[in-house]
C-alpha cells in the first residue's frame, strides 16, 4: 500500500508534527537520527524509552531493526531524517528482507541537510524514499503532509502491522531551534537498558 | 571436515553464551557458521546489504537485551569504519568475526589492500583484534572475545587467518 502527496512544499511545522505522533506514547520504544529529529524528538519530550543519534549517520533504522527483533512484544519507531536515511538505502532492503512485525521507520523529510547549512538533499532534488521503502516491500507506506494525517498515524503505530511500515512526513524546510538531548552515548544506553527492566553494567 | 568442525564448535559454545542475533553478508569462510544460525529458530539471522548494517543492529539489540554477532570478511571491515563510533563512543558490546582475504596464497590482488589494512583499521577506530590461525585457538579466541564484549562492554573483532579457511577453490 503506497498512498501519498505530490507537488507543492509542504506547510507542516516538524515540531508540531513529531511532538502529535509522539503524544500519549504509552509503550513506543524511538530511535532518532543524529540532527533535527533527535532535536525534534526531544523538544516533544525527553524518555527513557529515547536512544537519541549524535552520530553514525545511516545508523538509525537498523537500530530500530535490532531493537525490534530483541524486543518482539514491543512497538519500535524510528525517527530520522531525509538525509541520515538517504546514506542507509541499503538499510531499507535489510529491513524488509528481515520483516519485522514491531518496526515503524518515520522520516522527517525536508528536503534538506539542516545541520550544514540547508543544501538540497536528494530528497530535495527528485528521490522519492516513499516508493524506494515500497518497492522494498515495506507493508504499509505513506507520504504525509499534514497534521490530521499525522494525528491518524499516531494511532496507527500502536496497532498491530503485517510488516515494517514506512511512513515520511514532508515538513517545510523552517530552521527552529535546537532542542538538545544530552551527548553521553553511554548514558543513554544504560538509561534505555534501565527503562525496558534490563541489567545495567 | 576440519572448517566443519570449528563451526559447529564455534555455533554451540556462542549458543551457549546465549547469543540471540547474528547478522552478516553472506561469505564463504562463514558459510557453515551462518547455515547453522539460520537454521535455529531461536536465533534472528539478518542478512545485510553491507557491513556496517551489522554494526547498528547490535547496537539495537543490545539496547534490547539481545546478545548478537556480526560475522564479515576482511574486505566488510573497511565499510564500517564510521559506524563503529557507534559501538565505541555508546561502548556497546561489540562481536565481530572477521575471515580473512589478501593475506595467504590469495589469487585476487584486489584483495590485498584491504587485508593488509583490516587491523590497523580497527585498532584506529578503537576495535580490539584478536587473532587466531588454527581451530583451536579458534574456538578458545572466540569465546574470550565474547566475555570480552558482552560482560566487559568490549568491542572486539576476532580475525581468523586465511592459511586456516584455505585457498579459494576454482
Amino acid at each position: 500500500m503506497v498512498s501519498g502527496v505530490s507537488g507543492a512544499q509542504s506547510a507542516l511545522g516538524r515540531r508540531v508534527a513529531v511532538a502529535e505522533l509522539l503524544k500519549d506514547r504509552g509503550d513506543l520504544l524511538v530511535v532518532s537520527g543524529l540532527g533535527s529529529p533527535s532535536y525534534d524528538v526531544h523538544a516533544a519530550g525527553d524518555h527513557p524509552g529515547n536512544y537519541y543519534l549524535w552520530g553514525a549517520m545511516g545508523s538509525a533504522a537498523l537500530i530500530g531493526l535490532g531493537l525490534a527483533q530483541a524486543c518482539p512484544q514491543r512497538k519500535v519507531a524510528v525517527i530520522t531524517g531525509d538525509g541520515e536515511q538517504l546514506m542507509g538505502l541499503g538499510g531499507l532492503a535489510t529491513i524488509a528482507v528481515a520483516r519485522p512485525k514491531n518496526l515503524d521507520v518515520v522520516v522527517i523529510d525536508n528536503g534538506r541537510y539542516g545541520e550544514t547549512g540547508m543544501q538540497l538533499s536528494h530528497t530535495g532534488f527528485t528521490i522519492d524514499l516513499a516508493r524506494i521503502a515500497a518497492a522494498c516491500g515495506f507493508v504499509d507506506v505513506r507520504t504525509i503532509d499534514t497534521l490530521s494525517a499525522v494525528s491518524q498515524l499516531r494511532q496507527d503505530l500502536h496497532r498491530e502491522a503485517a510488516g515494517p511500515r514506512f511512513f515520511v512526513l514532508k515538513v517545510a524546510p523552517e530552521t527552529v531551534e535546537r532542542s538538545l538531548p544530552f551527548r553521553d552515548a553511554v548514558h543513554g544506553k544504560n538509561r534505555f537498558r534501565a527503562h525496558l527492566g534490563l541489567p545495567v553494567s | 571436515m576440519l572448517e566443519c568442525h570449528w563451526s559447529v564448535e564455534i555455533y554451540n559454545r556462542l549458543k551457549a553464551a546465549r547469543v540471540r542475533q547474528v547478522a552478516y553478508v553472506p561469505d564463504a569462510g562463514h558459510a557453515q557458521l551462518i547455515e547453522l544460525f539460520k537454521a535455529d529458530p531461536e536465533i534472528a539471522s539478518t542478512v545485510l546489504t553491507t557491513e556496517e548494517e551489522g554494526i547498528a543492529i547490535a547496537a539495537g539489540a543490545w539496547l534490547g537485551g539481545d546478545r548478537s554477532v556480526l560475522l564479515m570478511q576482511s574486505s566488510g571491515v573497511g565499510n564500517c569504519i564510521n559506524m563503529l563510533s557507534l559501538a565505541v563512543i555508546a561502548r556497546f558490546p561489540l562481536l565481530i568475526l572477521v575471515t580473512m582475504r589478501g593475506e595467504w596464497a590469495e589469487f585476487n590482488p584486489w584483495q590485498v589492500p584491504m587485508g593488509l589494512a583490516t587491523e590497523t583499521c580497527l585498532a584506529a577506530v578503537g576495535v580490539r583484534c584478536l587473532r587466531a590461525d588454527a581451530p583451536e585457538p579458534l574456538v578458545e579466541t572466540v569465546m574470550a572475545a565474547a566475555k570480552l564484549a558482552y560482560e566487559a562492554d568490549q568491542q572486539i573483532a576476532v580475525i581468523i587467518g586465511q592459511r586456516m579457511i584455505g585457498e579459494k577453490k576454482w
